[in-house]
């Protein structure tokens, strides 16, 4: 290989990424860790872990982060996977059919929630729509800080209509892994498309799934703009929470405790998936 | 020996027409149950985008009309002016342009050379490093920010637009090694080595040969982290507090502002993804579908 000759090349090409991720990855997760064990003078103790533990807004805002993910990520998992279906079964004029269902990756958390604020808002398109039907008489006000349930339902679709398009991306790559005789063999056996879907394409589809569950999952725990763009003040999750403690009542420290939280939360479930959904290689080892 | 086929027994004959006809039923109602479905799906994705560009396409005081028309019955940029007329959104915009393009420049000139090493050299430490990237690409921007703000504020750095594109490049970063590599396996290496074997130094054979093919790959990366950039909001919020960015400005006000600001707000950052994405469609599934599992 002609590379030998220069084998300090590769090293030299991967230091400014090392360094830059060093400064600007390892250093803040190590220093959240650090700051979430200091208290406001800047002393060792537990005491803004527990101020987090402590506040009225905490329990809360772990409850709906946890809530909010519970419902989203199955409903996103089917949309998905209807939409890789779609994309894998090379419908006429496919290339349009994929850029549709990807545009909303180009969405912003806040530009989203935005979208679906003025869709349950209470002169929005929702009472238009369902007083057209002649389902309701007068505009309902969905977003009341006095239900959770209509707060919640809103951001589960805005989340679900915004972040649905990175799953299917990923999933698309999975499919078009799966080579097109096992389909083929599958079809000659007889077998229903829900059959295919069950035993061929699931299976072979698991690591794609893996991953895609592990990243969104991850995003879930950060859920924020499309919050405060929904629901205000009226629900708070964990990444407001940070937010609000960095910003508004600035305590660094409890900010970081928050930041530390999500991070830990993120480690488990990232373990939990490795060990629930082991992939074929994961397996063997 | 007779080639000329022997009539099958009525019965059969339509015994097998009969089941080819219901093969070809079934296959046709499950494709219009495939465009259908598409279909749905596809309305599912558009409408919301329709229904908030309407709106910014109101004049102010339609917006507050109720009920809605879904067909705007008078088209008018007053409430896309109105927000781009309020105090800080012009500063805001030229900032999140100004970041996003700093991101996205970093992040090559930091990421690439790392995305060419993995694609072409087989080296100690290659898998190591391979997953050290995969492991950050997922990474909360929750738990970056905070700390990087008091390290920004120790630098003299905070409320800047460097604070922000310097932890812009950092979450842009895990993608661009991993999809500069992709672009560089694509691009064969004979190529490279053919350039050197008449001549060329191995800077020059890359300069001349693999950079241009892989130019194309190479702006699809770029336009991911201008994107990622332009639509970040939560570092953005903490790590600024009078130079906002777009997304940031918008957010901190939000809740004081009138609708006409909100929706035309959306619009204004919607916009520039939607043209964005379609410039890269076709790197969608190659690049960054493949890149992220």
């Amino acid at each position: 290989m002609r590379a030998r000759g220069l084998g300090w090349a590769p090293y030299v090409l991967l230091v400014p990424s090392l360094v830059y991720m060093a400064i600007f990855f390892a250093a803040p997760m190590i220093q959240s860790f650090g700051l979430a064990f200091q208290d406001s003078t800047g002393a060792w103790s537990t005491a803004s872990i527990e101020r987090m533990l402590n506040d009225a807004q905490f329990s809360r805002a772990l409850l709906t982060t946890v809530t909010l993910l519970v419902l989203i990520i199955p409903i996103q998992f089917v949309l998905a996977m209807g939409m890789a279906l779609i994309i894998n079964a090379r419908l006429k004029g496919s290339g349009l059919w994929l850029y549709v269902f990807a545009l909303p990756l180009g969405v912003s958390e806040l530009a989203a929630g935005i979208i679906w604020f003025s869709i349950f808002t209470e002169r929005g398109w929702l009472n238009t729509f369902l007083g057209g039907l002649g389902i309701l008489e007068r505009p309902y006000v969905f977003l009341n800080p006095q239900e959770p349930f209509w707060l919640i339902f809103a951001i589960v679709l805005a989340e679900s209509w915004r972040a649905t398009a990175i799953i299917m991306i990923i999933l698309v790559a999975g499919l078009q892994s799966i080579p097109r005789d096992y389909l083929e063999a599958a079809d000659v056996f007889g077998a229903s498309t829900w059959q295919k879907i069950r035993r061929v394409i699931l299976p072979l589809l698991r690591p794609a799934l893996q991953t895609a569950l592990i990243l969104r999952t991850i995003l879930a725990f950060q859920v924020f703009a499309t919050v405060i763009a929904i629901a205000g003040r009226g629900l708070t999750v964990l990444a407001a929470e940070a937010y609000r403690w960095y910003g508004d009542l600035r305590d660094t420290n409890v900010a970081a405790s928050y930041a530390g939280l999500i991070l830990l939360l993120s480690v488990m479930a990232t373990i939990l998936y490795l060990w629930l959904l082991p992939t074929r290689e994961e397996r063997l080892a | 020996m007779s080639t000329e086929a022997r009539p099958m027994p009525a019965s059969l004959a339509t015994a097998a027409e009969l089941r080819r006809r219901r093969i070809g039923r079934r296959r046709l109602l499950n494709q219009g149950l495939i465009y259908g479905v598409a279909t749905l799906l596809a309305l599912w994705v558009l409408l919301p985008i329709y229904l908030i560009t309407v709106s910014s396409f109101s004049p102010r005081d339609v917006i507050f009309d109720y009920p809605k028309s879904l067909i705007p019955q008078e088209v008018s940029a007053d409430s896309i002016l109105f927000f781009a007329n309020s105090t800080g959104v012009i500063p805001a915009l030229w900032r999140s342009v100004q970041v996003a393009l700093v991101a996205l420049v970093l992040s090559l000139l930091i990421g690439a050379p790392a995305g060419y090493a993995l694609a072409r050299y087989a080296f100690r430490g290659r898998n190591a490093f391979r997953l050290l990237i995969v492991s950050t690409k997922a990474f909360p921007i929750v738990i970056l920010s905070i700390p990087l703000a008091v390290a920004f504020i120790q630098a003299g750095i905070y409320d800047s637009i460097w604070s922000v594109a310097l932890m812009h490049t950092a979450l842009a970063l895990p993608f661009t090694v991993l999809i500069t590599s992709s672009v560089f396996v694509s691009v064969p290496r004979e190529l490279e080595e053919a350039a050197q074997t008449l001549g060329c130094t191995p800077l020059r054979a890359f300069l001349k040969v693999s950079l241009p093919l892989a130019l194309p790959g190479l702006a699809a990366a770029a336009i991911f982290t201008f994107v990622l950039s332009w639509n970040e909001v939560f570092a953005a919020v903490i790590l600024t507090l009078r130079e906002r960015t777009l997304p940031a400005l918008v957010l901190s006000v939000l809740t004081q502002s009138p609708l006409p600001f909100r929706f035309a707000a959306a619009f204004f950052m919607l916009a520039p993804s939607l043209i964005v994405i379609f410039f890269i469609r076709r790197y969608l599934i190659g690049l960054w579908g493949r890149v992220i599992k």
